[in-house]
């Protein structure tokens, strides 16, 4: 029977995680120059756009159609989000409309590819990336989400690999999510290339309070991506709840931490990037593990990442908003210390891990399911790029770079505060208005 | 004493920069200016209408230098900041009076 209150709260996560996408483009269009933010932000509302048409035509029956074979992908027969089930999905008390469902992980499927905009800003030609994210959710987010989320008998009869045959625990899409992004980011920034002056010139962040706001709305939005995946109003989506809260603020400590003893200072950017290492990491975990392993997945990987933020100056890849050191360093953290901090004392569904008496078993599962994703992504990923690479360009010219990329790809700029433009320009319907005035008038000056 | 006054394309300042520092120039101040010349702007399109853009956004590099140097820089900023098409800007060489560096009182070309 259709649970009321589930459904409400599964919707209401769904609206949560919809916010998340904006939240993002602000953290990421804070950290940009001043001359790529609009860019910044329509690179991410874009996929708002761009995947919910897709996850209507197709996305979510690829994703959780009837698999196919083997669990790597949803067959056909919900094509036009038709030929649903009627009746509530879940397991009892929890019933919900399939289309809650279905609007809840759609959100999911939106944000993924917006978070591999942070690897390649400034420089990335608009359709290209339009076109980008169209095959990069069709060929690699709607297969993995199937690997992941789609549990047997939920949606369909048979489900994905990970998520039932190899019996990974990752809760609201540490694998599917995080690593996938992460790993994309790499192999994307890799085939791009590095911005004009890398690293020379690092680009400071032009507005560290976008930086701090979209970070806050991520935080918030974050309830409905963990807590949201209890896929109900129970015990589960309290626990995530309870974990992300403490995972999230041990994680900014951890990072500031880190920023004193290395550069001196804490950082408002550190706090920001901080809080989303943290979110990351307890995304996998966050209803397998009690609140104290919630704080230790939080501090170490708000510790770890702030010192992997380095990786790509050693390494020369200019990953320039941290997508590597945060989602896919963040998310291999999280999806792996299940295997030390798993619990079953507050879900059966959980294992007990490493440090609970469970042994070695759960850790190399949590291994497998990691390199799995991590490896389709950056290689699938790579292969895409090229072929938009070589085919109709991925990069503005150097010079639309230079000059500013809302400008060249936009026409805009976010901050006309000089005012010589408006006044200097003037429109040709004006011009066909005062055409009209007779040409003696206005001539005796 | 001279003062060697560049607007060019913001895309070439970094390589301009270069240019400069190859040849020894100690220092120099940058603004981000709009202006004209004989291109007089260009139209856009933008909400369905036309606008025509009579400032365009360009870059000016002052440099003090001494008589000696002018001349180079004055080449250098031109080889380096040409594109061959329209818009590439202007330089031009002043003569400064004196020069006073504000911490010490040094004047004249010890000031540069």
């Amino acid at each position: 029977m259709l649970n009321a209150g589930s459904t409400a709260w599964v919707l209401v996560s769904a609206a949560l995680v919809m916010l998340m996408t904006p939240g993002l483009a602000f953290f990421y269009g804070g950290m940009v120059r001043s001359k790529s933010v609009l860019n910044m932000l329509m690179m991410n509302f874009m996929c708002l756009a761009i995947v919910s048409v897709l996850w209507c035509l197709y996305g979510f029956s690829l994703a959780f159609g009837n698999d196919l074979g083997g669990g790597l992908l949803g067959g056909f027969e919900y094509v036009g989000l038709g030929g649903l089930p009627t009746d509530p999905i879940g397991t009892d008390p929890d019933k919900i409309p399939i289309l809650a469902f279905a609007m809840f992980q759609l959100m999911f499927a939106i944000i993924t590819p917006a978070l591999i905009s942070g690897a390649v800003p400034e420089r990335t030609k608009f359709w290209s990336w339009g076109i980008f994210v169209v095959l990069w959710s069709t060929i690699v987010y709607f297969p993995v989400a199937h690997w992941v989320f789609a549990f047997d008998g939920t949606t369909a009869e048979t489900g994905g690999w990970i998520a039932n045959t190899l019996g990974a625990l990752d809760f609201a899409g540490g694998t599917a999510v995080h690593i996938n992004a992460g790993a994309a980011g790499l192999a994307l920034a890799i085939v791009l290339g590095k911005r004009r002056g890398w690293p020379r010139d690092p680009g400071r962040p032009h507005s560290l309070p976008f930086v701090l706001l979209g970070a806050s709305l991520l935080w918030f939005g974050w309830y409905g991506f963990n807590a949201g995946s209890a896929l109900g109003a129970n015990q589960n989506a309290a626990i995530a709840f309870t974990t992300t809260t403490l995972a999230t603020a041990a994680a900014v400590i951890g990072w500031l931490v880190v920023e004193q003893l290395r550069d001196g200072k804490p950082t408002t950017l550190g706090a920001a990037s901080g809080a989303v290492a943290g979110l990351v990491a307890i995304t996998p975990a966050c209803a397998f593990v009690n609140p104290i392993g919630g704080l230790a997945i939080g501090v170490i990987a708000g510790a770890v990442c702030a010192l992997c933020v380095s990786l790509k100056f050693r390494l020369g890849f200019d990953d320039s908003l941290d997508v590597v050191a945060v989602h896919l360093v963040g998310g291999l953290i999280g999806t792996i210390l299940i295997g030390f901090f798993g619990t079953t004392s507050l879900n059966e569904a959980s294992a007990d891990g490493l440090f609970y008496g469970g042994g070695f078993g759960q850790l190399g599962i949590q291994v497998v399911a990691a390199l799995a994703v991590l490896v389709y992504s950056f290689v699938v990923t790579a292969i895409i790029a090229l072929v938009i690479k070589v085919t109709i360009g991925f990069r503005v010219s150097d010079e639309d770079e230079s000059t500013g990329i809302d400008e060249s790809q936009h026409a805009e700029s976010s901050y006309d505060y000089s005012g010589l433009r408006s006044s200097g320009g003037h429109s040709s319907i004006l011009d066909a208005a005062t055409s009209k005035v007779p040409a003696s008038a206005g001539q005796e000056g | 004493m001279k003062m060697v006054t560049a607007i060019i394309k913001p895309f070439v300042l970094e390589d301009v920069k270069g240019a400069l520092e190859q040849l020894g120039v100690l220092g120099m101040t940058v603004s981000e200016v709009q202006g004209y010349g004989r291109q007089k702007g260009h139209t856009e399109v933008y909400r369905g209408a036309e606008y025509s853009v009579d400032f365009v956004p360009k870059v000016r590099i002052e440099v003090v230098t001494d008589d000696s140097t002018a001349e180079k820089v004055l080449d250098a900023i031109a080889e380096t900041a040409r594109t061959g098409k329209i818009g590439d800007g202007k330089v031009w060489v002043t003569p400064i009076e004196t020069v006073v560096r504000v911490r010490t009182g040094e004047r004249g070309a010890d000031a540069l």
